[in-house]
């Protein structure tokens, strides 16, 4: 593999809270929100993260963009620690990661015109931009992402979501980054919508050979878009492998549970299939469970579960379980 | 037929002139059976079953004819509308937080259905409570349903809001959107529990949804929804395998699939419809691949499909069947 984009060693991310009516002076409790995630992301390569809600997997994407910073670890980009950064590299760092948001209407500002609203960060990054020069960039842009480059002086809503979500796209790309993170990017678009925006972001990644990050909590669209997979619960990482053997060979008992959760529009497979429901659901993340956090709900667990954190363990080319007990176990046993 | 809906139509009065938002659906569903709405946001899916229920916003209107169980719903007094509500059909929507009052204890909102419909006493209704709780797999009911709404989480909200709408053991239950805002581990206990309900009290059920995943794995028939209008109805396994509508046929292709490598994801072009401004044809004609002319100037009629391959099938189509396929 060549080198990575985008490196993330042992990131942890913590949020001080005071409790609520609490004296001044008591110590804050700490949310982990992120803790222990490691991953490598390659240049042109999209990395799916997928968890529930809770499972810190927008957090991460945060301390990548440097809007939170991280608490322990390292994030290396283009081989530079950032936290090592200074003020003026940072801003550097922000123009070449950008970010897509689950929201389009609400990302958008209603006050802007939709021109203005793209060439926002081109503005601000490059101040000397004349006036002619973004118009041209917005028009070829809102071209590239199938939006009529005439409707650039409307506002976001006269918008439907799905274009909504282009225009957001747009002005992530304005900059050409050399990363896009996308949060959620198509949770609030109807299906039809959806696959659009899916596979316009899918041909963007393969023609500018963008590197994605693409978080969503929909594990069939991110296995449909993603090359690799990293599956997140409670802020840790639980397995991680190239999508196709995530999805169809997972070996973490929790991502075995999460496709068996997942419904499949095939009503003579789905009225068929055996389905392990996991009891209870996701614990406070204020008061963690100790060793794994999978443990409470886990079909596997056992006493030593408890002790301490499972080891991250290496199955070969990139497949990596943290789990002591993981077994393979086919999803789709038609399939 | 338990419920049976005719020629529904909701009309809202708006600043903007009338918004047709359901334009003549009908369906039927027996006892015990399970119905899916299916239907993408704006479809007329949730209009139709609040203008059954009579749970249309103040500047709705509905006509047409809602039968349940011989009874004329639309024309009923607002007496006996709230009896039929109350005991008969029951209600459960997207949101449990919103559904529930955050100021009352659990207990006080599920007592309250008991003594106020079925005059029992404070005490009984409670202990009925705990047992419906129980039934939904609350763990350790008794002592939680003192709790208030925001002690719990999200699917415990959407199991109580499920236990309160059985209280009064409904013959009809309508569920709209009941998972869409759980995660996905949620959602499938929420859906076995409407299963073992539907199983052990009997009680038919009408999903509204917009997740085919989650219509094949539980419901009897479905009726697909576009612009107010059914595209197609039939038994779940058959709209499925059989689409006979170009959008059920476009929207079974636009979903990446979990159990195998779908390439390339087929997409339906262009945008939902303008409710307020409906084109005169088939609400779906400008996104069609294959519309004519005839579609875009006259509005196809729903019809039974006189055997198709013995199924009891409906469309509402302009387009040969040999070109959906």
């Amino acid at each position: 593999m060549s080198a990575p984009l985008l490196s993330v060693k042992d990131l942890a991310v913590t949020f001080d809270f005071q409790r609520r009516g609490a004296w001044p002076w008591t110590p804050p409790l700490k949310l982990q929100a992120v803790g222990g995630v490691s991953f490598d992301l390659a240049p042109g390569e999209c990395l799916g993260v997928v968890g529930e809600s809770g499972s810190g997997k927008s957090t991460l994407a945060r301390a990548i963009v440097g809007t939170v910073p991280s608490s322990a670890g390292k994030i290396v980009f283009e081989g530079r620690d950032l936290a090592s950064l200074d003020e003026e590299a940072r801003r550097v760092h922000r123009k070449d990661v950008q970010m897509i948001f689950q929201d389009p209407l609400a990302a958008l500002n209603p006050r802007m015109t939709v021109a203005d609203i793209i060439a926002e960060p081109l503005i601000t990054h490059f101040p000397a931009t004349s006036k002619a020069e973004a118009r041209a960039r917005v028009a070829e842009l809102m071209e590239r992402v199938g939006l009529l480059p005439n409707l650039m002086n409307r506002y976001p809503h006269e918008f439907s979501g799905g274009q909504c979500q282009r225009i957001g796209i747009a002005r992530a790309l304005i900059l050409k980054p050399k990363l896009l993170l996308c949060d959620e990017p198509v949770s609030a678009l109807d299906v039809s919508v959806r696959a659009q925006v899916v596979n316009l972001l899918k041909e963007l990644q393969r023609d500018l050979g963008l590197s994605m990050i693409f978080i969503a909590h929909d594990l069939s669209v991110v296995k449909h878009i993603s090359d690799r997979i990293v599956v997140m619960y409670l802020g840790r990482l639980m397995e991680q492998a190239s999508s196709r053997t995530l999805t169809t060979r997972p070996q973490h008992p929790y991502t075995q549970a999460l496709i068996a959760s997942v419904p499949i529009p095939d009503p003579v497979l789905e009225k068929a299939r055996v389905r392990p429901v996991i009891e209870g659901e996701l614990p406070s993340p204020l008061n963690p469970p100790s060793g794994c956090v999978f443990r409470t709900r886990c079909p596997k667990a056992e006493a030593s579960c408890a002790a301490k954190l499972p080891e991250i363990l290496d199955l070969g080319q990139g497949h990596l379980v943290a789990c002591p007990f993981h077994a393979e176990q086919s999803a789709f046993a038609a399939a | 037929m338990l419920l049976e809906v005719q020629d529904l139509k909701v009309t809202f009065t708006t600043g903007d002139g009338p918004v047709n938002a359901v334009n003549g659906v009908s369906f039927g569903i027996d006892t015990g059976q399970t119905l899916a709405i299916v239907g993408e946001s704006g479809s007329g899916k949730s209009q139709t079953a609040y203008a059954a229920m009579g749970l249309l916003a103040r500047n709705g209107t509905a006509t047409g004819n809602v039968r349940f169980d011989g009874r004329d719903l639309l024309h009923l007094s607002q007496n006996d509308l709230n009896k039929v509500r109350a005991q008969e059909i029951a209600m459960i929507f997207q949101d449990p937080m919103t559904s529930l009052n955050p100021y009352l204890r659990i207990s006080e909102q599920m007592a309250e259905v008991l003594t106020l419909h079925k005059g029992m006493s404070k005490r009984d209704a409670v202990t009925e409570a705990v047992k419906m709780l129980d039934a939904v797999r609350i763990p350790d009911a008794r002592a939680r349903i003192t709790m208030y709404p925001h002690e719990f989480s999200g699917g415990m909200r959407q199991r109580i809001m499920i236990a309160m709408a059985l209280l009064c053991r409904p013959r009809l239950l309508i569920a709209d959107e009941p998972t869409t805002a759980l995660d996905v581990t949620v959602q499938a206990q929420i859906m076995q529990l409407l299963g073992d309900i539907r199983r052990d009290f009997g009680t038919a059920i009408v999903l509204i949804t917009h997740d085919l995943g989650v219509v094949a794995g539980f419901c009897d028939r479905t009726m697909v929804m576009y612009g107010g209008q059914v595209m197609e109805e039939g038994t779940t396994e058959d709209v499925f395998a059989r689409p006979v509508h170009p959008y059920t046929v476009g929207l079974l292709r636009a979903v990446p699939r979990l159990d195998r490598d779908d390439g390339e994801l087929q997409t339906i072009a262009g945008e939902p419809p303008d409710m307020s401004r409906l084109p005169a044809g088939c609400p779906f004609s400008p996104r069609c691949s294959i519309a004519k002319p005839r579609c875009e100037g006259t509005r196809p009629t729903l019809v039974h499909m006189s055997d198709f391959m013995g199924q009891d099938r409906r469309r509402a189509c302009h387009a040969d069947l040999s070109e959906v396929a």
